[in-house]
């Protein structure tokens, strides 16, 4: 039934395609992450200038098809003198589309710091850029990472579109190996198995931070209704 | 951007129909399906739970392009011949179901549990307590979510392409390949794309404004 003499035999397309996949998607997910973290930062900084082109590009990514912006670039890119490799074409597309919903991602975790809490930090003669490093960042660092984690795996998932423009990624040849040998499970399943395998690391990944930063949490600061916990 | 819109809307119209019945009909079947599926993950017992957990994770773990040429190429070789767009619904339909799911069985467990045993004290069913008790308010609580995953299935909707259909994607490859302007018409096809999701999140505000009086509070 299941052949896995035929997986050991194409085992260099499965690789390389893994290979492919994973350079892609960590470029990609480092540009989203990256450039997200500029747009939250451009739209909280000055919300009047940049506010509403921010917002604009949050809804252009939420609203539209990752296939959509990979069609631009490659194919629409070069009328306007864009020449991309399919390859780099793809870690723009993903990277761009990304950071949208980690514009979103960012500001979501600045927004639910209490306002409270820097207003006392002000009161107490705390520093701005104090306030920032060691009030705002480290809560919001422990609010981002299960959404965050959640948009990884995401964009690991959507990679699989860049197939479609030639990239020789896990999808690809997978379909080439189906081509060839005109067996549809075990090429198919084998690639799940391996897509699932990342984003298993990346789920087990975001869990570990989020459980280190709780616990770097320092032992003074006690949260709303986590009173009775801290002191028992 | 403007000129292919205006020069090949019968086309673009035809598409965006297609892509619409397609989303729609999987986001409508996933409602049963997904509710359905809840119930099993929530079930009390073990041999129910653990296969809706499987289909669960299988579906929401892997790429939805590979599940849909999976499907696609796996049905004809069991000797089920199907056409394209039937092959598309399916995919569609199997992949938000787990979406849904999820979506409907955290609803679930927003639904104080006093009002189930209530229930079950006033001596109703157990099956009427889910219908006429739970699912009213599950839906309410999850219009949000439900929101997103129809906008998600919508955009995933334009790989749909890659099987032939000729949807929203598919007909913007064929305008782009005619009139040699790929830029001009992904645009377009991106302002479309862009305008249906905006509609829909502004009727799902709506629906949501109008819906938050009576709803069940802890």
């Amino acid at each position: 039934m299941f052949d896995l003499a035929l997986l050991w035999e194409t085992r260099e397309l499965i690789l390389q395609g893994l290979w492919n996949t994973v350079w892609i998607c960590f470029l990609g997910c480092l540009v989203a992450v990256s450039l997200g973290l500029v747009l939250a930062a451009l739209r909280l900084s000055s919300p009047r200038l940049f506010g509403y082109p921010v917002a604009c590009y949050v809804e252009l990514c939420r609203g539209t098809p990752l296939l959509v912006l990979l069609f631009l670039l490659y194919y629409g890119g070069p009328s306007i003198g864009l020449l991309l490799d399919a390859e780099i074409a793809g870690v723009t597309g993903i990277g761009l589309y990304g950071a949208g919903y980690f514009a979103e991602i960012y500001r979501g975790g600045f927004k639910s710091i209490p306002k409270g809490q820097l207003e006392a930090a002000r009161m107490l003669g705390i520093s701005p850029w104090h306030a920032l490093t060691r009030i705002q960042i480290p809560q919001m660092l422990r609010l981002i990472v299960p959404p965050g984690t959640n948009q990884l795996i995401i964009l690991v998932k959507e990679s699989a579109l860049i197939s479609i423009i030639s990239v020789d990624d896990l999808t690809k040849n997978a379909t080439t190996i189906v081509n060839q040998t005109f067996n549809v499970i075990e090429p198919y399943l084998a690639v799940a198995l391996l897509y699932w395998m990342i984003i298993e690391l990346i789920a087990r990944g975001g869990y570990a931070l989020e459980k280190r930063l709780a616990n770097r949490q320092p032992r003074h600061v006690v949260r709303q209704g986590e009173s009775a916990h801290a002191h028992g | 951007m403007l000129e292919i819109l205006l020069n090949h809307y019968p086309v673009l119209i035809k598409g965006l129909t297609t892509t619409l019945v397609v989303s729609l009909s999987a986001i409508a079947l996933g409602l049963v399906f997904g509710m359905l599926l809840a119930f099993g993950l929530t079930s009390r017992y073990r041999w129910v739970r653990w296969p809706c957990g499987l289909y669960r994770s299988f579906w929401r773990g892997t790429p939805i392009l590979l599940q849909l040429l999976l499907v696609y190429y796996l049905l004809p070789e069991i000797g089920i011949e199907v056409a394209p767009i039937t092959a598309a619904i399916l995919t569609l339909t199997l992949n938000t179901t787990a979406f849904q799911s999820e979506i409907f069985r955290s609803g679930i467990a927003h639904i104080p549990t006093g009002q189930i045993e209530a229930a079950r004290m006033a001596g109703i069913s157990a099956w009427q307590t889910r219908r006429r008790i739970v699912m009213p308010q599950v839906f309410r609580l999850t219009l949000p979510p439900l929101t997103n995953e129809i906008i998600t299935i919508l955009k995933n909707s334009s790989l749909i392409s890659v099987i032939a259909v000729t949807e929203l994607m598919r007909v913007s490859e064929q305008i782009a390949s005619r009139t040699f302007q790929p830029l001009e018409t992904y645009l377009a096809a991106a302002v479309l794309y862009l305008a249906v999701n905006l509609l829909l999140a502004r009727i799902s505000a709506h629906l949501e404004r109008r819906m938050t009086g009576g709803l069940a509070t802890e």
